[in-house]
């Protein structure tokens, strides 16, 4: 009897062991996070055991760490036990049948943003073949990249296509053990964006502009690749404008991008999850992890417009590894409602003659929280290093903050830099003369914060640029009188 | 019907009443100019007329072209042809004048049902008014007020002026900060202006102004009432004889006309 009863547990253990394997079927990873959900994350993708091990060195990590608690942002404990980390994209028979099904309040906002008509309805989840063949438009640039040797494509199909670049640069840059949200990251990804430029090619495309529909898809746990060999030039364009409203409120994402020598990496994003309800209730918590590393004459820049997402906590940096390298980060943050954002960038100079720039807006209204954290570090090695860092930040209304915490290190004496910051609210005095030649307050409002953010707009690719005044304009409605 | 006319206005900050019963009357094609010591409410009546908010009315009302000034916003007095030369011109950085002043006049334009402006036409129409007050056209490009000058600054006031045709001027202290040149640039700009259909309000601290703007009539305000009124020979005499002398019971009340 009582071997009777050890078999059986053990039975029971086996099965509860491998139950990943019979449920391979389902659509969705029960909620819950353990070695299981990763292997069934794997498994689903069909990925190779390097993948496999790699996520599992993650999450065995992970459950050594304890989520960081340094960020000035406050939001209820999160129950990692509690979500759902694999799901698969959404059955073409579940979508909207076409935009009549669709929230009319979300058409109206594509409406103000000036999104196509034939994207409004892709954004907005209906099922794509009862729209049109977005799928053809995307193969033909495929093609035409593919000539160049270019590589763009699914996280997920890199890691079946080109599992030497993935083994060679994933964690390269971000590794597993990096912090809470992005080992986290490491040990659940679903899906994301690969690119490889070959040595001394210039992609003749702002890449992700054509694709950007297909961005819905990536889900919460998103993971992007970017590798730029000698020489090369690529312009990366993240997001989009139109609201982006998803059932998962976390979202860590990691991005790693490494240029190597003489090559330029541009990545431009701008996020806009779901803030919530006018009390915070259901807005997304972006924590996000970017990277680049430049190698000898190399340039990284990240511009960022985010006015998106309940919680904003998001540090895109840039490692100066190579000589005469050149970081640049140009950021406008805005904070609406209950929203709070603590951005910010870090700098690692550790070549000599390396440069870089930050330029950062932080936009605060209504009961809105905007923190810059900033950390430019010198190290030893870096003769001749420059930083020049602009901070400002602007209020609108009675009851929202701006929080400055900027870090600086030199151990090099022959550093040079500059640190500007400023704090302004937006003036009675600015509106009233607007209004006086005939302006009314909306068009004034939004006249003076996209003339507050100029410098970053202007980093911006042209159409992305004219896009994201849209933006800042939609998202301020209602903030003043 | 008079252009704008203003009955027992009453308007206070806080606790503290500035305009104490002003009345005025202003018709097409006069000049006004209003005069007084520091803290008399000269521009408190400026800003009043244009919609601040700072301020609030007490008593009183202010009709201009028969309508109910104090009941529209301040960009609707704007678009109705109200037009305020600051005494202290603001800045916006990241906005070109240009731009902003485009803003400016499409809003009026579409407030009238006209079609808006193209880059063309409104480029045009800025060259020939920045030539009137000898305004630097590169400073246009430049975000507005920044950086200017304090007589840059009043020339962009009075060419914005210009650029958009305003019925109803109200001048404060335009004068202040001008070196002597810069002020008959100013005053050319301003006596361009003058026509049948357009009244001007002149408010200034000295009579210096009124050599090259010659107003048809002067009204000199203290504590927040009109207590002289008279023709452009009153800037005159107040310039020979000081304020003081206003003060020293020479004051009459001035009847609604």
């Amino acid at each position: 009897m009582a071997d009777a009863s050890k078999t059986l547990e053990q039975w029971e253990n086996q099965e509860y062991k491998y139950g990943f394997v019979t449920d391979i079927q389902a659509d969705s990873a029960p909620p819950g996070l353990n070695e299981d959900t990763v292997r069934f994350i794997s498994a689903k993708k069909k990925e190779p055991p390097f993948m496999l091990e790699w996520r599992l060195r993650a999450f065995r990590h992970w459950k050594t760490m304890t989520e960081p608690t340094w960020a000035n942002i406050n939001y209820p404990p999160i129950n990692y036990q509690d979500i759902i980390y694999y799901s698969s994209p959404i059955k073409d028979e579940d979508r909207p049948k076409s935009l009549d099904d669709v929230d009319p309040k979300l058409l109206e906002t594509y409406e103000k943003l000036g999104i196509p008509l034939h994207e409004r309805a892709a954004l907005a989840g209906v099922a794509v073949d009862a729209v049109f063949d977005s799928v053809s438009v995307a193969t033909t640039y495929k093609d035409k990249l593919g000539e160049m040797g270019i590589i763009f494509c699914p996280f997920s199909e890199a890691v079946h296509e080109h599992p030497e670049l993935i083994q060679k640069y994933l964690g390269s840059i971000v590794p597993y053990t990096d912090n809470f949200f992005a080992t986290l990251n490491s040990a659940v990804f679903s899906d994301g964006s690969f690119v490889y430029i070959p040595k001394g090619v210039r992609c003749p495309m702002e890449l992700s502009t054509y694709f950007r529909i297909n961005a819905q898809s990536t889900g919460q746990f998103e993971r992007t690749l970017i590798i730029a060999d000698e020489g090369a030039h690529v312009s990366y364009l993240e997001g989009c404008t139109a609201p982006m409203r998803d059932e998962n409120q976390l979202h860590a994402a990691v991005v790693e991008l490494v240029a190597h020598k003489d090559a330029t990496i541009k990545y431009s994003t701008i996020q806009n999850w779901y803030p919530g309800d006018e009390n915070g209730v259901g807005g997304i918590y972006n924590f996000v992890t970017k990277r680049g590393k430049c190698h000898e004459n190399a340039r990284i820049s990240w511009t960022q417009v985010e006015t998106g997402s309940s919680i904003t906590w998001k540090y895109p940096s840039v490692i100066l590894q190579g000589d005469n390298s050149v970081g640049e980060f140009y950021s406008v943050a805005l904070t609406n409602r209950c929203q709070q954002a603590d951005t910010g960038t870090k700098m690692i100079h550790i070549g000599k003659n390396t440069k870089s720039t930050i330029i950062s807006k932080g936009i605060s209204a209504g009961r809105g929280q905007n923190t810059y954290r900033g950390g430019v570090r010198i190290n030893k090695g870096a003769a001749n290093a420059r930083n020049y860092t602009q901070c400002d930040s602007m209020l609108i209304g009675e009851d929202c903050g701006a929080h400055t915490f900027p870090y600086i290190e030199v151990k090099n004496s022959t550093a040079h830099m500059e640190h500007e910051a400023s704090t302004s609210k937006i003036g009675e005095d600015q509106l009233f003369y607007c209004n006086q030649r005939g302006i009314n307050l909306e068009d004034a409002v939004s006249m003076i914060v996209n003339g507050f953010c100029k410098e970053v707009f202007r980093e911006l690719p042209m159409e992305f640029a004219v896009e994201a005044q849209k933006l800042l304009e939609v998202s301020l409605e209602g903030s003043v009188g | 019907m008079a252009m704008l006319e203003i009955r027992n206005l009453h308007a206070r900050v806080e606790d503290t009443e500035i305009l104490r019963g002003i009345n005025l009357t202003v018709n097409a094609g006069e000049v006004h100019s209003i005069m007084g010591p520091n803290g008399s409410g000269k521009s408190t009546l400026a800003q009043v007329l244009a919609g601040k908010d700072t301020y609030e009315v007490t008593e009183g009302e202010v009709l201009y072209n028969g309508k109910d000034l104090l009941d529209m916003e301040p960009n609707e007095r704007a678009c109705e042809g109200v037009f305020l030369a600051f005494q202290y011109p603001v800045e916006i950085p990241g906005v070109s004048t240009n731009y902003f002043l485009k803003a400016a006049v499409n809003a009026k334009r579409k407030h009238h049902g006209q079609e808006e402006l193209d880059a063309v036409d409104f480029l045009e129409l800025v060259k020939e008014k920045a030539a009137l007050v000898e305004l630097d056209s590169k400073l246009l490009s430049r975000s507005v007020n920044e950086g200017f000058s304090g007589g840059e600054k009043k020339r962009n006031e009075i060419f914005q002026m210009c650029v958009l045709d305003p019925t109803l001027a109200i001048l404060d202290e335009t004068d202040s900060g001008l070196d002597i040149d810069a002020l008959k640039t100013v005053a050319h700009g301003v006596n361009c202006m003058r026509s049948p259909e357009r009244a001007m309000v002149v408010v200034t601290h000295y009579q210096r102004l009124l050599d090259y703007i010659v107003p048809d009539f002067v009204h000199v305000l203290r504590e927040g009432r009109i207590v002289k009124s008279g023709g452009k020979e009153l800037a005159l005499e107040l310039e020979a004889k000081g304020y003081a002398w206003v003060e020293e019971g020479n004051a009459t009340p001035v009847a609604t006309s």
